[in-house]
């Protein structure tokens, strides 16, 4: 593979050589320029790790011939002696749009929703377009080059920044000759979607997740010549497949889900994230892949205002505080990264929050390999980019000192052996302070800044007087306009090549009149000084909390062993409810249950007067998740919640704090086939992974009635847009999942479908129906749909007419899981009654009640109480239709659901009866964890207040600090403005 | 008859269910009545234990121990022993008869077009007919601040009482106050525009003030002239100028509150209340210097902020109170008119969370009465106001144990059943006697 690469290298140096030779010139006499040119005396740094003092290095054309110490040096060659200088490979950005103008949005006025794909003779979804190729919309963009050289950047890796696959980029050396080295270097991905096109779907990440799934199997079945169709798109996905594969992530929770597909699929993936990567930083480390990593720090909030200041989240303000030692902590945990301009609203402020990221602890020689060595390997191009070798190309930074040295000035960037000046080498840097006599008086001058872009800052005595400098090509100006004069006039000094010392030159005076002058140069360390004081105050960075929100935990809980002292014990098993008993948690389990228990060690609760009780199940919820709707197409059984759930809600922790521990989140209700679940337990603090119940059931949902009939739509025409074609729907899908399944058995070759795999899951009774539902005409018909394709319906959530056919369920074996009183929020819901569940119970049907709501879920022991209010469902019973009932309609009953032992300790320690308005939980416990106790959150509430009170005063401080510098810039520039100089001054 | 209602047997209340038209309104009352042995909660924080409490002519004639009451002196006695009777509970700030299925654009009149519209009045909208405002009743709510919604000045209040057969014999206060919502100092970046995501000053903020006074002075310019030729929403306003209506301006933040507070001020409006005030307990001092009471949201609603207090909403009401602000609950929020059922439960989560029960009892009964301006008539057990009262089996703030036995509005008996108990005793009997 690496003897193609360089072969292919070798063909493409020879040709861009002999394209000199071949070119017709017609404006002069043939000339080809072999030069050598030597730089000699310099340290060079071959690579991160290498340096050669008094090193020698010597390039011909755009490659580099040698380096080394004591080299001989060709006759023929120019020697630029770089003596105390140094020379470093330049940088290289892997993840750049440099000359690629991004894809524009076609103006359309129609609001009508496109199901399909526009293109023909490509992939289904226009949002696939691994076709694409970021050569072709490449063009040489001079402005940026300047920039990007500024920064020390010579090399890009640039693509065009639109689609889910998004076709190839192309590695491109900053120099409009023949700067591109590779047309087709990378191919990248994204979760988002094309501008192009109006093609619905995917709406969700998730959807996006399971398209880029289906696409790889679609390959890989294409490349098998099983296709009738020709499929451009997959052909290009396939005559790509052996490039590196970059893929945006941009947050942190679609990194992990990109390194998840990558997982998944076998395959390496570079991912561009979040700059966040330290708030999960074990899962980053674990995931394999690479990482390409922004450094645009958040900026401090502007807090003055306490009101704004309190609407801002506790984790946005750490986020500021701790986002600059993420490469640190990438670094520190050996994880493979490479830095990116991206994200950066100007690349000019690269190098100080490089500097930045280095004074939080980053090594340099990390950083270094982040911009050099680790992208080259990336892209494959070791040899050639990255580091400076003999045959490497002549792409490096001649400096001042050290390359991360603040003070350090980059004088050239050298690109494909061609010079770029950014600072003039033999320029004097005049930074330091002056005092400047003139016309009688002294004034005091300070140069500071870049030497490309001086400040200066001139007083008399202690007053400050607006002034303004330029420093070009060995020439001073200084302009200032004198203290009490009443006109707007200037003085204006002139000095050419000055010396370290003093500055000498000529000028004229406001009133006109010709001078000389001299600043002598006083105390020139001052600076320096500052410098160093600034250093030895390291940075104060705020602890993470698991998860790195308000009222996360410092460390991990731990399961203990946990003895409940003289409770009432609802177990919801035939001993029904127990007084004054006692429960030992052991190891996560309930271990004993009954009087005068003992256990040596165990941290002792005294729960008299107390109500101990299995923790609440929710079937159906939202929390958790960061999609929920997969609307695109009317059947999205691809798509599953467990792609995106979201760990830092802290949904999780207000939904603890009503004793739930375990709950379902469902796929939302927007086509009739909706998406796959997520059973997950609220482990507080955990990944995303680390939520998810273990061996569990597989759920899907479905969805049935205004809904999915998309009947508050103007503008739909997806069908179904009635019941009638809802039964329909259902019918065709199950039929085209039985021969698929069939075939599949069969030993066939098939293309692998993710859409009919999960619907055959439902026919081979491995995945259950939560079925969204309202009227009864409806219920009736999926459970006829259902007994014609031999299965059963699992769940009917909602079901609010489900008292309608309470017989028929009970016949079919269906579950309901309904709300205790919710009703009139839509037409289909006009005979929900609230004695919904009494009804069903009576007639022997499996009961829950749900809160498809982030509000109610924690108080679900309250809503059991409605049962008993509205029907007269016995206490014990209606407390199940919270914890035992939704646990047998998960399957989960066997591990959770009651108090016996054996089963996983998910406890609610109630401070009076579970069901009362007035109760409140006092512990949630999940599999021995304590994940709530009402004592520890009253403590967390203060320290949440703490730490924002301290983080806020820092950003004041740093806003403060910012004052002084930043106001008397805004007063030069007023100046200026006013009279309306050029602004070129 | 009425005494045969109590016998719960499903099988009869079927039948009479059919030959009752349940929601149909309860005749005048004609003879006095006595409840006895009940725990009499007054609703001004006095609990009445072993009480009787009699009313006549639509009126409350007796409140006080059971022993000090002459049975002989009413036409009928309800012996609620062990159960307890209390004021009608008050839903401020409500929307129940404008909107009948939320998702329904059709059956739904409460946001009209336009913002300032002072002159726009619920009450004519008002369904007295309709079956969800009937589902409260069961519960104990018994009267609504029946409120539109949107724009700036969203229009007029009417206070109804949940028994009638149309909405001019369901008033008990006509157009008692104009509610606005006062412009959002604060608003979020709207990143699809460019800006940066989070919290920033809306700097239209002052602009939108200045408008508002302009409208105001020129409203009090107006009432103080010939007004001619006439202007409808200018003269709709009168009653803010001379103290008879309140003026409900419905702002959470510190500025918006201190600013509609010097507002009033500076206009001469003299009854004030903030509706949400989520940051009221922030500027209590000045509220309750200038006597302003807040109408806060359900307390069964979530933190308004990540790092707020997880139980703060529970908590909210007892923190106002105990810096010294009337307070009362109301019902604006998602699916508010189906969830304006649950209002006792408000209060009762209230209570769980620092409050005192009878104090929890007041934000539903006499603080909502206070408010509302009328505290003359209903909000507390009084001799001599409405007899708008029921009996529960047990404490009515808990759900546990909230169940309705009787109910009066001004005296007249009403039915407890609703669309919803006709539908479930229906299917039971389906159950039951058609397998």
């Amino acid at each position: 593979m690496k003897k193609l690469l360089l072969g292919c290298l070798f063909i493409f140096i020879i040709t861009s050589i002999k394209a000199q030779d071949y070119f017709p010139t017609n404006t002069s006499v043939k000339t080809i320029n072999n030069s050598i040119t030597v730089f000699t005396n310099a340290t060079i740094h071959t690579d991160p790790s290498n340096f050669i003092t008094n090193g020698t290095l010597i390039i011909q054309n755009e490659k580099i011939i040698s380096v080394g110490k004591n080299l001989d040096i060709p006759k023929n060659a120019i020697v630029i002696d770089l003596n105390g200088k140094h020379i470093y490979p330049s940088f290289i950005d892997l993840y750049s749009n440099f000359g690629i103008a991004k894809s524009k949005r076609p103006s359309s006025s129609s609001r009508r929703p496109q199901y399909d794909a526009t293109r023909k003779g490509y992939y289904w979804n226009d949002h696939i377009l691994t076709d694409q190729r970021g050569f072709e919309d490449y063009k040489f963009d001079a402005k940026k080059a300047k920039e990007l050289h500024a920064a020390g950047f010579g090399v890009v890796s640039s693509h065009q920044r639109d689609g889910i696959m998004r076709g190839t980029g192309i590695i491109a050396a900053l120099t409009p000759n023949n700067g591109v080295l590779e047309t087709d270097a990378t191919q990248h991905l994204s979760f988002s979607k094309s501008v192009k096109s109006r093609q619905g779907y995917p709406y969700s990440v998730m959807g996006s997740m399971a398209l880029i799934r289906q696409a790889y199997f679609d390959a890989d079945w294409y490349a098998g010549g099983h296709s009738k169709t020709k499929d451009l798109a997959l052909e290009a996905l396939n005559s790509n497949k052996s490039l590196p594969i970059i893929f945006e992530g941009n947050s942190l929770d679609n990194t992990l889900r990109a390194a998840k597909i990558g997982k998944e699929f076998g395959l390496t993936y570079t991912i561009k994230g979040s700059g966040f990567e330290y708030e999960a930083i074990e899962e980053i480390k674990a995931s394999g892949a690479n990482f390409i990593v922004p450094i645009n720090f958040p900026k401090p909030y502007d807090v003055s205002n306490p009101e704004m200041a309190a609407l801002l989240n506790l984790q946005d303000m750490r986020q500021w505080n701790q986002a600059p030692s993420n490469l640190k902590v990438l670094a520190e945990n050996d994880v493979q990264f490479a830095l990116t301009t991206a994200d950066l609203k100007s690349i000019k402020s690269f190098k100080s929050n490089l500097l930045k990221a280095i004074e939080y602890g980053l090594d340099k020689e990390k950083a270094l390999a982040a911009l050099t060595t680790v992208p080259a390997e990336i892209l494959g191009k070791s040899n050639e980019i990255g580091s400076l070798k003999s045959g490497s190309y002549a792409n490096f930074l001649i400096t001042s000192d050290e390359i991360f040295e603040k003070k350090t000035i980059l004088y050239e960037n050298w690109v494909q052996g061609a010079k770029n000046v950014i600072t003039n080498k033999e320029l004097v840097d005049i930074r330091g302070n002056y005092e400047l006599a003139l016309d009688g008086k002294k004034y005091t001058l300070n140069i500071s800044g870049e030497l490309s872009k001086l400040k200066s800052e001139l007083k008399l005595d202690s007053l400050k007087i607006a002034s303004s400098i330029n420093y070009k090509d060995g020439w001073i100006n200084l302009l200032f306009n004198p203290l009490n004069e009443s006109k707007t006039e200037f003085v204006r000094l002139t000095a050419a090549a000055p010396d370290n010392s003093a500055l000498k030159g000529e000028g004229t005076l406001a009133n006109g009149s010709a001078t000389s002058w001299t600043a002598t140069k006083i105390d020139g360390n001052k600076d320096k000084k500052k410098d160093s004081k600034k250093s030895q105050e390291s940075p104060i960075v705020k602890p993470l909390t698991y998860p790195n929100v308000a009222y996360g935990f410092t460390n991990k809980p731990t399961q203990q062993t946990t003895l409940y002292k003289n409770a009432t014990v609802w177990t919801n098993e035939s001993e029904g409810i127990l007084q004054n008993t006692d429960v030992l948690v052991k190891d996560g389990k309930i271990s004993k249950i009954g009087q005068g228990l003992k256990a040596s060690g165990a941290t002792v609760v005294d729960a008299t007067g107390k109500h101990l009780t299995s923790g609440v199940i929710d079937e159906h919820s939202h929390i958790a998740a960061s999609s929920i709707n997969e609307g695109g197409h009317n059947s999205t059984a691809e798509v599953t919640i467990e792609d995106v759930i979201d760990p830092d809600d802290i949904g999780i922790y207000r939904t603890l704090s009503g004793g739930v521990t375990t709950i379902q989140i469902l796929h939302g209700s927007a086509n009739p086939i909706g998406g796959r679940s997520a059973l997950i337990k609220l482990k507080w603090g955990e990944s995303a992974n680390g939520l998810l119940y273990k061996d569990r059931p597989k759920f899907i949902k479905f969805a049935l009635g205004e809904n999915v009939k998309q009947s508050r739509s103007t503008t739909s025409y997806r069908f179904p847009q009635t019941r009638m074609g809802v039964e329909q729907l259902y019918i065709d899908y199950f039929q085209r999942a039985k021969e698929y399944d069939a075939l599949k058995k069969s030993g066939k070759p098939y293309r692998k479908d993710l859409e009919l795999e999960t619907l055959a899951e439902i026919l081979n009774k491995e995945r259950f129906i939560s079925c969204h539902s309202y009227v009864q005409s409806e219920i009736n018909m999926l459970m006829k749909v259902a007994e014609k394709f031999d299965f059963n319906i699992n769940t009917f959530t909602h079901i609010l007419e489900g008292y309608k056919v309470a017989d028929k369920m009970k016949e079919h074996g269906v579950g309901g899981s309904t709300f205790s009183d919710w009703w009139a929020y839509k037409y289909e819901v006009n005979d929900a009654i609230p004695y919904n569940g009494a009804i069903m119970h009576s007639q022997g049907v499996t009961v829950a009640f749900n809160s498809d709501d982030g509000e109610m879920i924690r108080r679900l022991n309250q809503e059991a109480a409605k049962a008993v209010k509205y029907g007269g469902v016995s206490e014990e019973e209606a407390w199940k239709f919270v914890t035992l009932n939704p646990a047998k309609l998960l399957h989960i009953d066997d591990k959770v659901g009651s108090v016996k032992v054996g089963k996983d300790a998910d406890l609610v320690l109630w401070n009076g009866h579970p069901m009362s308005i007035y109760t409140k939980a006092e512990q949630t416990m999940i599999e021995g964890v304590v994940y709530y106790d009402s004592e520890r959150d009253l403590q967390l509430i203060n320290d949440v207040k703490t730490e924002r009170n301290e983080l806020i005063n820092m950003m004041l401080k740093e806003k403060n600090k910012g004052m002084k510098t930043q106001l008397p810039k805004k007063k030069v520039k007023e100046l200026l403005h006013c009279d309306s100089l050029d602004k070129q001054i | 008859m009425k005494k045969l209602i109590l016998k719960i047997s499903l099988a009869f209340l079927f039948v009479s269910s059919q030959i009752l038209a349940q929601q149909t309104p309860g005749l005048t009352q004609s003879e006095s009545i006595l409840i006895t042995g009940v725990t009499a909660h007054i609703g001004n924080g006095t609990v009445i234990e072993n009480a009787a409490i009699g009313f006549d002519n639509g009126k409350i004639s007796f409140v006080g121990t059971a022993a000090t009451a002459n049975q002989n002196d009413f036409n009928q006695v309800i012996n609620a022993e062990d159960k307890h009777v209390y004021p009608g509970f008050i839903a401020s700030n409500t929307t129940s008869g404008l909107v009948e299925v939320d998702a329904v654009r059709a059956s739904s009149d409460i946001d009209e077009t336009g913002s300032m519209l002072p002159h726009i009045r619920s009450i004519i909208a008002y369904n007295a007919e309709s079956k969800v405002t009937e589902s409260l009743r069961p519960n104990g709510i018994l009267m609504g601040q029946v409120t539109p919604r949107g724009g700036t000045i969203s229009g007029t209040s009417s206070i109804v009482q949940f028994d009638a057969w149309n909405w001019e014999d369901a008033a008990m206060k006509v157009d008692d106050g104009i509610h606005m919502n006062w412009p959002s100092a604060i608003r979020n970046g709207r990143t699809w525009m460019g800006e940066e995501s989070g919290p920033t000053h809306d700097k239209s903020y002052n602009e939108n003030l200045t408008k508002l006074k302009t409208y105001f002075n020129e409203a009090r310019a107006y009432l103080q002239g010939d007004q001619t030729p006439r202007n409808l929403p200018y003269e709709s306003m009168k009653g803010l100028f001379d103290g008879s209506q309140g003026f409900f301006v419905h702002a959470g933040g510190v500025k918006e509150i201190t600013d509609a507070v010097n507002f009033c001020k500076e206009m001469g409006i003299s009854r004030l209340i903030i509706v949400h005030g989520n940051n009221a307990h922030l500027v209590a001092d000045l509220l309750v210097k200038n006597n302003i009471p807040v109408i806060i949201d359900r307390s069964h609603s979530l933190p308004s902020h990540n790092d707020e207090d997880v139980n703060f909403p529970y908590k909210r009401a007892g923190v106002l109170t105990d810096l010294g602000i009337t307070v009362a609950i109301g019902i604006e929020g998602q699916m508010e008119r189906m969830q304006s059922r649950n209002l006792p439960f408000y209060a009762g989560t209230c209570a769980a969370h620092g409050m005192d029960k009878e104090d929890a009892l007041k934000l539903i009964t006499s603080n909502a009465a206070k408010i509302l301006g009328i505290d003359d008539v209903v909000g507390t057990l009084e001799v001599g106001k409405h007899a708008t009262l029921f009996v529960s089996e047990g404490d009515a703030l808990d759900m546990r144990t909230n169940n309705l036995s009787h109910a009066f509005i001004q005296g007249r008996k009403l039915s407890l059943e609703t669309h919803q108990t006709k539908l479930w005793k229906r299917y039971m009997n389906k159950y039951e006697n058609q397998d």
